[in-house]
């Protein structure tokens, strides 16, 4: 019984069915309280599950049928009926500026994401296998970042990025969302590559290989599964920025072009539709920004929940 | 082996190192020294002014106001997430019905995992716009249309959730508590998988009902991750710029009605951004963080206990 007791604690969906049937003949004597109390504990808990799912699903759905309603339909009742199902909401909010938003947003992450992970992995492989002078600090130059709320730095990071001139740039904020994302990552992968066995880095050294060709062809093909969980991490994290691109990216000038991400644009088109009574699009465009997460974490939610979880538990 | 090891090691941590200190650890530390200046902006014209910002800071009344909406959800938003998601991590995992309380989830617990988590992924923009349609103050709005259809609310007057001072920063708060619980939830559930079953199992020897079971066994195993949740927690009410700025009324950053649902970040934000008083907000970030880390420091000493291992 012992020697299974770790399979046990995490499989907890595996209980073999002999033992249910000795617990259901326990109950008698001592369990009889407790078996009434179960039952009406049961439909309470039940009950309050699915309030709760309800209460999650309800939102969402509500949503999507928005993005199908009319103006009118959508003004009169909270519970209308789409009349019809064409997808003209979703044409105009991508007109009105999803389409572009979507793509700044792109943009930004197929640079930031790859550096952030290289940059990140680099540091933590580094800082984890090496021993050298300072090893230490800047650890904890690192993980201290994680601790300070955003707004301590916003004012003089504002003035920074614009003497580099590189307010509403997508550069600009490519290398804010890296330096952001750092402490985090830096963080979990430090932790990861601790658990990597050292035999196989020998191995690697005995077979004549660099510091720099270990770390590419041995150390990050095995770290995928710690690198995957943090990507996910880093992914959600960065395409759901909001304050920062709220402070960086804003037109400079009436020529300068709109850079906005998703979630900016979003806000911006929830402003201007609430002027000009187009609700259907706000509700496409909720609708638009909220299916590439939902599809991603559906996929991966098993390492989402573990990656997002990860850092707190530790 | 040890050659080029030094040459290396720069070589990996310059970037990284130079990149961070940039854009993040030097703008935190120039925030401390702004803070002392009556700094306007894009100039750096600036002089310093001792304390007068924080002075300042205690004697505005919106800034009072801010800080004491935050101290509010500050109480408020981690003992309701908290409770919540102790519940259903308990239901979830070890209060299913076998027999007297076998060890395991109840029916469908997956999927609830699943399920309550998807909030979580939402980013808080796109809450706060959804939100703002749920709450609208006529029949159109999600809740108000739930409430006249249970009889609740009267058609012709339905609530304006967001425009009643009263009710404004708890509608906000609600969406945090809609957004946060899947999230511990799931933390909640992980660290509860960690415990051996035969610790519950005893526990039913003994003849424990499943109240018990929860306030004598899981809550003591589980009490360094709820304290880790308290900070977490502590730290998203002390922002909420999102979901205020977006969801309440008011000029520039919500905070309506009448400040009744401002906070420190919005208050920050609009002297930033519109008022163009660059030293003072820095005073605000300064005050923001000192309160974060009195909080973080406070929580982890009080909820200091015994260790327990298992």
């Amino acid at each position: 019984m012992s020697n299974t007791r770790t399979i046990d604690g995490v499989a907890k969906d595996a209980v073999p069915g002999p033992r249910d049937a000795k617990n259901g003949a326990r109950p008698q004597g001592a369990g009889g309280k407790g078996d009434d109390e179960g039952k009406v504990l049961n439909v309470f808990s039940h009950g309050f599950l699915i309030l709760w799912s309800v209460m999650i699903v309800l939102p969402l759905i509500w949503l999507l049928l928005g993005s199908f309603k009319t103006d009118t339909e959508i003004g009169s009742s909270a519970w209308s009926w789409p009349s019809n199902w064409n997808f003209d909401a979703f044409g105009r909010a991508w007109e009105k500026g999803i389409g572009d938003y979507f793509a700044n947003t792109l943009i930004v992450l197929v640079f930031s994401i790859p550096l952030t992970m290289l940059l990140g992995a680099m540091a933590a492989y580094v800082l984890a296998r090496y021993e050298f002078r300072g090893n230490r600090f800047f650890y904890y130059f690192f993980v201290a970042g994680a601790m300070f709320p955003v707004y301590l730095g916003l004012v003089p990071l504002y003035f920074l990025v614009d003497m580099l001139g590189m307010l509403n740039t997508y550069q600009g904020l490519i290398l804010v969302y890296i330096a952001y994302s750092l402490p985090f990552t830096v963080f979990f992968m430090h932790a990861f590559f601790r658990t990597l066995p050292t035999a196989i880095h020998e191995a690697a050294v005995i077979d004549g290989a660099s510091h720099t060709r270990i770390f590419f062809q041995v150390m990050v093909p095995m770290a995928k599964p710690g690198l995957l969980s943090v990507g996910i991490f880093n992914v959600l994290g960065q395409w759901n920025q909001y304050i920062l691109p709220m402070t960086l990216m804003q037109q400079q000038s009436g020529f300068d072009k709109d850079r906005s991400v998703l979630t900016q644009g979003l806000v911006l088109l929830n402003q201007q539709q609430g002027y000009e009574g187009d609700l259907p699009v706000i509700f496409a465009g909720m609708t638009i920004a909220m299916l590439p997460v939902i599809v991603v974490y559906l996929s991966f939610q098993r390492q989402v929940q573990s990656g997002l979880t990860a850092g707190t538990l530790k | 082996m040890q050659q080029g090891k030094y040459r290396f090691v720069t070589g990996f941590l310059i970037v990284p190192v130079v990149l961070y200190a940039v854009f993040m650890i030097w703008p935190y530390m120039q925030t401390f020294g702004y803070s002392f200046t009556n700094w306007q902006g894009q100039s750096q014209e600036m002089s310093f002014v001792g304390l007068d910002n924080y002075t300042a800071l205690f004697s505005d009344s919106v800034f009072l106001k801010a800080l004491w909406h935050n101290v509010l959800l500050l109480v408020f938003l981690p003992v309701a997430t908290i409770l919540l998601a102790l519940f259903f991590a308990y239901m979830v995992n070890v209060g299913g019905r076998g027999g007297a309380g076998g060890i395991r989830g109840v029916a469908g617990s997956g999927f609830y995992k699943i399920l309550f988590f998807v909030p979580h992924v939402l980013s808080i923009a796109i809450l706060a716009v959804l939100w703002r349609a749920i709450y609208r103050g006529d029949v159109a709005g999600l809740i108000n249309g739930v409430f006249i259809k249970l009889g609740l609310s009267d058609p012709a007057h339905p609530i304006e959730w967001l425009n009643e001072p009263d009710l404004v920063l708890w509608c906000v708060a609600f969406v945090l508590l809609w957004w946060g619980v899947g999230f511990y939830l799931v933390l909640f559930s992980a660290a509860m998988q960690s415990v051996p079953k035969e610790i519950y199992e005893a526990a039913l020897l003994d003849g424990a009902s499943r109240t018990q079971s929860f306030f004598r066994v899981t809550l003591p195993l589980l009490w360094d991750t709820v304290q880790t949740a308290w900070v977490y927690l502590a730290i998203l009410a002390m922002d909420c710029f999102a979901l205020i700025s977006v969801m309440t009324p008011g000029n520039s950053y919500g905070g309506g009605p009448d400040h009744n649902s401002e906070v420190m970040a919005t208050y920050l934000m609009r002297n930033f951004l519109s008022f163009g008083k660059s030293g003072y907000a820095c005073a605000m970030g300064v005050v923001i963080l000192g309160l974060t880390l009195i909080l973080s420091l406070v929580t982890l000493r009080i909820s200091r206990r015994e260790r327990i291992e298992y």
